[in-house]
């Protein structure tokens, strides 16, 4: 045995240097793309104007986004305009992917003509990795609140909306609250998107739900609480809901944003009767951020991208799939607002809620320890 | 005792059609279920839509793009893992059996770790590993052929090590070397058509391991069979459905038909050593 | 194994046959001889021993490089603690039943002809259902019993009988329960059926000759014999169920009950950030629960062939 041995010793010993090798992220490849003046550019004017960027945007011919699902904030739509607009290829990868797959996803394909381009992330997510994106300002820029941008320009919020509570009128009598989803109406029947200690539309579920109990932004205790009673009440349905459990009826309560929740009543309409309400004093307000990859293969469609998302067109295309795009108050004062989407909205009544860093960072903790036990 | 015999032959017809029927019901039921699942029209009616959509493959590609690239790189996986697998093992351990022995235990040893390394946890260390592999080799999913490797090298070892034990290698070679042939020519002509059935119930683990891999691909972001399906299952159900059964049978018969080529002969299971 | 000295080599050409173009290889160092392998070798250290070494050295380091203790003490935190005995639970029972189940059928089908119908489509049945867990397996059971299932649908309409009247546990441990039974089973028939072929019926013949009853037999006899591999089996069993992920995955969405969708969860949530080397703690953690159960196996494994070879 003693050869052996030796052997596995001598393995293990190239293994590490191997390890020391590895340890260190490979070189960067020298692309054209990320050498080229739209690489650089910070805003439309460094390229000479809109009509140069769409030129070279068109020469780049295709533009790689991730983690959009289609019926998500109408990005099916969005990525079909773009793609008839400019006449560049979109791929969207992994279109269910969580907004910490996208980063994944740009540090394992980092120098690949597959990389995303662009990123459409959670605040958390996005501000845990600002050193991976590209610096830019939209033409429209002036027109979003300072406090939904970086000063610099290296993320924008870019769309936003409230949580709800999505329920099939058919089956169940309205919600007027969230406790209301206590009652017995709604045995086996009420989904939440996703694992609060893992997606951030749940995550603000379970904060809505704090709030709808007495809790507060700084202690979501009470939602956690909210949601062990609501298991034991045998209410919690533990199914992720997506588009196919709600037209088949399995998920007829769905606690999720309420851009996501209209957008399935207006996608189910006629086959089945889909409200949103944003339950009253519980309204919790979040916002998506956008930004460019710093090494995105496709440097000139991925501003391009932005461009389109930040103009009229493209705000209204959002606000059309019940999102509360970025630019919705300049747009309402400039009248260049889709008015009949705006007004189709859900009504909030109370103060939204925008959770603060440190308040996130308490209410994080407090799942990770906390949210197995209460629902498992 | 040929009553004795016979009795206990009667009990035993009884004890094995009582356990196959039950268990065959319990086996069976979700797979029916899956048939009818995806045969449901709407109000209670029955619809083969789906599946005729799923034989006319061209259409299919259109309705859902996502699965058929899955299906493609799944294929492409597999006949990679399959030739990876092979060539990296039929001339190892021929090779360890003839010139060093004493190293056949290492080999086995490592051949079987996998074992004890789950999938979940190879995926975790596997991510800065393939942040080289695509530096090199570039981003496509068949670089996962790599990590499959990997995964059925405990299942094609036993295999292949069976395969040789039950011929006499060492007498091959030594036969085939005295009239001149070089080592290839002893490995490719000489002792991989007397291991046939070995390297193919080998290539058959591998198929049904690499087409039901989901685990690595899913969290290295790569696209396959499994993780195409799983998405298809958020937005369409019944396909999803209809593209699991569908795989799952053309497996069972893949097997049926090994097992019918095996001439009925033992397959390799973790259990068979030595 | 501890001959240092070079084995003598095995093809030695005949004498009076043409010396082979390799003999001059022959004299040569054996060193030359494991140039053979380097590939082997290093497609090891490439793709197995470097991501082990990965997760073991991730699991001490911290967030800002530098050693650490603190992911792996963090193991200690409850509901990692609670991932890993629900982990263990689900892994320790489904093996239990999986290897009775399997145990029977296995002993049924070396009942039947070895060469017969019934055990040929048996035995395929069991290799296809034993490697294909995963999204299938999860959508076949959300197919037969989810809230619209073949099952559910059928029991509620025809027998009144709501299986979810107390919650709908499909998607929560004891779904997982029912649904890693479905891949126990048939793993357990192939592991543990070459150790019933071993058994041969002459034992049998000779106990009965010597007037032993069948109870005899089994306890004396077949009982002592199939215990190991029966046990060694069991532990392969658990093994396989505590390192699955691909069907809890595609079916459990809430709480991350099992070890498995934790690393999972520590990978890509979105919501709690910097886990990645917790995430490797945890892996480390698997892969101590793991080889300590596959060694356990070893040792059985070697026990039992000294008989049922």
């Amino acid at each position: 045995m003693r050869i052996s041995v030796a052997r596995t010793v001598a393995l293990l010993a190239a293994s590490s240097v191997a390890l020391a090798i590895t340890a260190c992220a490979p070189p960067e490849k020298e692309s054209a793309a990320s050498n080229s003046d739209a690489a650089k550019a910070v805003s439309v004017s460094d390229l000479g104007g809109l009509d140069k960027l769409v030129e070279a945007a068109k020469k780049e011919g295709q533009l790689n986004v991730i983690a959009l699902p289609p019926d998500w904030a109408n990005y099916g739509e969005i990525i079909k305009a773009f793609n008839t607009k400019y006449g560049i290829k979109v791929n969207s990868a992994q279109p269910d992917a969580s907004s910490q797959d996208e980063i994944n996803a740009a540090n394992q394909l980092k120098g690949q003509d597959g990389a995303p381009d662009v990123f459409d992330l959670s605040g958390a997510v996005a501000s845990a990795n600002t050193s991976m994106f590209a610096p830019y300002k939209v033409a429209t820029w002036d027109d979003v609140p300072a406090a939904l941008k970086d000063a610099n320009g290296t993320w924008v919020n870019d769309y936003g909306g409230y949580m709800s509570i999505g329920y099939d009128a058919s089956k169940v009598p309205a919600p007027q609250s969230v406790a209301d989803l206590l009652k017995p109406e709604f045995k086996g029947k009420v989904a939440l998107n996703g694992d609060p200690t893992q997606a951030g539309a749940a995550f603000s579920g379970v904060v809505m739900a704090a709030l709808g109990n007495g809790g507060s932004a700084d202690d979501i205790s009470k939602g956690i609480d909210f949601f062990g009673q609501l298991k034991k009440a045998g209410n919690f349905l533990p199914v992720d809901p997506t588009s196919t459990t709600v037209e088949s009826g399995q998920t007829p309560v769905v606690i999720d944003w309420d851009y996501l929740n209209v957008a399935q009543g207006a996608k189910l309409q006629g086959k089945m009767d889909w409200k949103t309400v944003v339950p009253s004093n519980a309204v919790v307000g979040s916002y998506y951020v956008q930004a460019i990859s710093k090494d995105a293969p496709h440097p000139a469609a991925a501003r391009l991208w932005q461009e389109f998302l930040y103009s009229d067109e493209g705000q209204n295309l959002w606000l059309g799939g019940g999102a509360r795009p970025v630019r919705a108050d300049a747009m309402a004062k400039a009248g260049t607002i889709d008015q009949a989407a705006y007004g189709k909205l859900p009504v909030t009544s109370g103060e939204p809620v925008f959770l603060t860093d440190p308040q996130t960072a308490k209410a994080k903790e407090s799942l990770a320890t906390n949210w197995a036990k209460a629902v498992g | 005792m040929a009553g004795v015999t016979r009795r206990r032959a009667r009990r035993q017809r009884a004890f094995r059609w009582t356990i196959v029927t039950l268990l065959g019901i319990f086996f069976l039921l979700p797979l029916v279920a899956m048939l009818e699942f995806t045969t449901r029209g709407p109000n209670g009616t029955y619809t083969l839509e789906t599946w005729k959509l799923l034989v006319d493959w061209g259409q299919l590609g259109e309705t859902y793009p996502d699965l058929a690239t899955g299906v493609a790189n799944s294929f492409g996986q597999v006949l990679l893992t399959v030739a990876l697998t092979l060539l990296l093992l039929v001339p190892t351990v021929v090779w360890v059996r003839l010139r060093l022995p004493r190293l056949r235990r290492v080999v086995e040893f490592l051949c079987l770790l996998p074992l004890t390394i789950p999938a979940i946890v190879l995926v975790v260390g596997l991510a800065p590993v393939y942040a080289w592999v695509t530096y090199f080799l570039g981003g496509s999913a068949l670089t996962l052929t790599f990590a499959y490797t990997i995964l059925v090298l405990p299942y094609a070892y036993r295999s292949i090590d069976a395969g040789l034990s039950a011929i006499n290698v060492r007498t091959l070679a030594e036969a085939s070397r005295s009239l001149g042939a070089s080592w290839a020519t002893v490995i490719w002509r000489v002792v991989l058509p007397n291991i046939r059935s070995a390297v193919l119930s080998a290539a058959f683990l591998t198929v049904a391991l690499v087409l039901g891999e989901f685990t690595i691909a899913s969290l290295l972001n790569r696209s396959n069979l499994q993780v195409a399906v799983n998405l298809l299952g958020k937005s369409s159900a019944t396909m999803s459905v209809a593209v699991s059964l569908t795989a799952l049978v053309l497996a069972f018969v893949l097997l049926m038909l090994l097992s019918l080529v095996g001439g009925g002969r033992r397959r390799t299971s973790l259990k068979e050593t030595r | 194994m501890t001959v240092v000295t070079p084995h003598p080599d095995p093809v030695a050409p005949a004498p009076g046959v043409r010396p082979a173009p390799a003999a001059r290889r022959r004299i040569s160092l054996p060193g030359r001889d494991l140039l053979g392998v380097v590939p082997f070798f290093g497609f090891i250290v490439l793709f197995l021993a470097i991501p082990t070494l990965v997760v073991v050295i991730g699991a001490f380091t911290g967030d800002g490089g530098g050693f650490t203790l603190d992911n792996v003490s963090a193991l200690g935190t409850s509901y990692i603690l609670e991932a890993f005995g629900r982990s263990i639970l689900l892994s320790a029972v489904t093996a239990a039943i999986g290897a009775v189940l399997g145990g029977l059928l296995a002993y049924a089908l070396v009942t039947a002809k070895p060469d017969g119908v019934l055990r040929r489509v048996v035995t395929s049945a069991s290799g296809v259902l034993a490697q294909f867990g995963g999204v299938t397996l999860a959508f076949a059971f959300v197919a037969t019993i989810g809230l619209s299932g073949f099952v559910t649908v059928f029991l509620r309409d025809h027998l009144g009988v709501d299986i979810y009247a107390h919650g709908v546990w499909l998607f929560e441990l004891p779904g997982l329960l029912l649904v890693y039974t479905y891949f126990q089973v048939p793993l357990m028939v192939i592991v543990f059926l070459p150790a019933l072929d071993g058994i041969r019926p002459q034992w049998r013949e000779a106990a009965e000759s010597l007037g032993g009853s069948t109870w005899q037999y089994w306890r004396m006899v077949a009982m002592p014999l199939l215990a190991p591999p029966f046990l060694g089996s069991a532990l392969l069993l658990f093994a396989n169920a505590f390192s699955a992920y691909a069907t809890a995955a595609s079916l459990v969405s809430q709480g991350s009950p099992i070890i498995p969708l934790q690393i999972r969860g520590a990978l890509t949530s979105e919501v709690i950030l910097g886990q990645q080397n917790l995430g490797k703690a945890m892996a480390l953690g698997m892969i101590v629960v793991v080889a300590l159960v596959m060694w356990l196996y070893a040792v059985l494994q070697r026990r039992s062939t000294r008989w049922l070879g």
